[in-house]
């Protein structure tokens, strides 16, 4: 066997074909890349890769419901009575405000329609909970165990028992990806609770960080606010706490300040999620046409008086 | 031709491992030190077959992780194919390298694989890093003879049962 030529030819060739292979993958992973980030062409592929890799989840995932299944089975009764006890307690005072807030509820109702206006339908709420893999750490997105099969639409909001988490960016069939209020590609409209300000938050890859950029120097906004979501944009149902303003700088160019909030929803402890979304936007996505004329012009009584008055 | 047969199964289970490590939980602070596992699968196979295992087989073993940890399709296809070709490229000297050269080889290389990671991310524009970044490839390198060695000698001893 001529050892040297066998060697060297081969290598030889083999580099040449080597490098064009390598660009021709790069090129199409490149492509690859462009096509997922800038257009929605390989959403369904994704969804399909999804549903196949799901085995591989459940496995993944397998150690730690083993383990927690054997804690929870070996749990100490007084420990349990204990926690029962707590929770009962909890389930007090949550009844006793939720029995002020129907009063309130109520309230609302008889002025609403003593003012005419449209009824807003309800919140649909759905429980999920957390798929325990890891994804790319760098990437803020978790995995749900909700998807297709439960409903569960793209834009959908997630929360936690403390504030809003994110929302659903991919849906599988009994699975679902989100993103996280934290990524830097993420943005939520909130509302400064204490005075309505309207801004717009960043996720700038701190899962502790989410920023506020532009707020002009008069706005009122401080250290210690309360941001809500605003319901602007229709993705988020309006009202959901957000995170609290722990401080308010001036930005780079010295005309707008930057505040910085602290999320108040747990990404990390978090195991039990709800999807909440508007009844009305799982529905029909857009407000009837037909509903905005009567928006226009004079209330319908001062209409009425003014086209009896003119022809006196 | 069974000894192909025998090297697939291998294969498969080595990168069915590698998935399962991947995507496994971890506590939160040790997450980003997690290893490049599939990127070391694929290295041991492109130095023990590279007649089989080339860059193709980088490339869509870098797809399935793109749908299995949830980035941008191509990334790890990517990053995968670039660490295959250069293992490729330098194959007859590293297979006969000492294991801590081979180990430092592969920190090279996975040190490599994070700038590769951080300019196409910064490409898609979404990247926010930390120091800890840096740590993974030296994890990585610091597993390597373990996994070497595991797999050779999972394969020799398959390889021995059958003869």
């Amino acid at each position: 066997m001529p050892v040297y030529s066998a060697e060297a030819a081969p290598r030889f060739s083999d580099g040449a074909s080597g490098s064009l292979r390598l660009l021709v993958y790069l090129a199409l992973a490149a492509a690859c890349m462009a096509t997922d980030l800038r257009t929605g062409a390989l959403r369904e592929f994704r969804v399909l890769a999804q549903n196949l890799v799901q085995p591989l989840h459940a496995l993944a995932t397998a150690p730690l419901r083993l383990a927690r299944g054997a804690r929870e089975a070996t749990a100490q009764r007084s420990g349990l009575v204990a926690e029962n006890a707590e929770l009962r307690q909890q389930l007090l005072f949550a009844q006793a405000k939720l029995d002020r807030l129907t009063i309130v509820q109520e309230q609302n109702n008889h002025l609403r329609a003593l003012l005419d206006a449209r009824q807003k339908l309800g919140l649909k709420v759905q429980l999920a909970e957390l798929i325990d893999v890891d994804l790319d750490p760098y990437r803020h997105r978790i995995l749900i165990n909700q998807g297709l099969r439960h409903g569960v639409f793209v834009g959908e909001a997630v929360i936690d028992a403390k504030g809003v988490v994110g929302q659903v960016l991919e849906v599988a069939a009994a699975q679902a990806t989100v993103i996280l209020l934290s990524d830097p590609g993420h943005a939520v409209p909130v509302r400064v609770q204490r005075t309505g300000l309207r801004v717009i938050a960043y996720g700038t890859g701190d899962p502790e960080r989410i920023e506020l950029p532009h707020v002009p120097f008069s706005a009122d906004i401080k250290a210690g606010d309360l941001l809500v979501t605003s319901g602007i944009g229709g993705r988020f149902p309006p009202g959901l706490p957000v995170a609290t303003v722990y401080e308010v700088l001036s930005d780079d160019s010295a005309t707008f300040a930057v505040a910085q909030a602290q999320p108040l929803a747990g990404f990390v402890s978090a195991n039990e999620l709800l999807l909440v979304s508007d009844e009305m936007l799982a529905l029909a996505p857009l407000p009837a046409a037909a509903a905005t004329p009567e928006l226009i012009g004079p209330p319908v009584g001062l209409m009425a008086e003014s086209a009896e008055g003119e022809p006196r | 031709m069974s000894r192909g047969r025998e090297s697939w199964w291998w294969v498969l289970l080595s990168v069915l491992l590698a998935s399962l490590l991947t995507v496994i939980a971890v506590p939160e602070p040790i997450r980003v030190l997690r290893p490049f596992w599939l990127a070391l699968i694929v290295i041991y196979w492109c130095i023990e077959a590279p007649d089989r295992f080339g860059i193709g087989f980088a490339f869509v073993l870098g797809l399935l992780q793109d749908v299995l940890v949830g980035t941008l399709l191509g990334e790890h296809g990517f990053r995968l194919a670039i660490i295959s070709f250069i293992v490729l490229r330098f194959r007859s000297r590293l297979r006969f390298f000492p294991m801590w050269q081979q180990a430092l080889a592969v920190a090279a290389l996975l040190l490599n694989d994070r700038i590769v990671v951080l300019l196409l991310r910064a490409i898609a524009g979404e990247f926010a890093i930390d120091w800890r970044y840096w740590l993974a490839p030296v994890i990585g390198a610091a597993l390597w003879p373990w996994v070497f060695l595991l797999l050779d000698d999972l394969r020799s001893r398959g390889r021995q049962r059958e003869s």
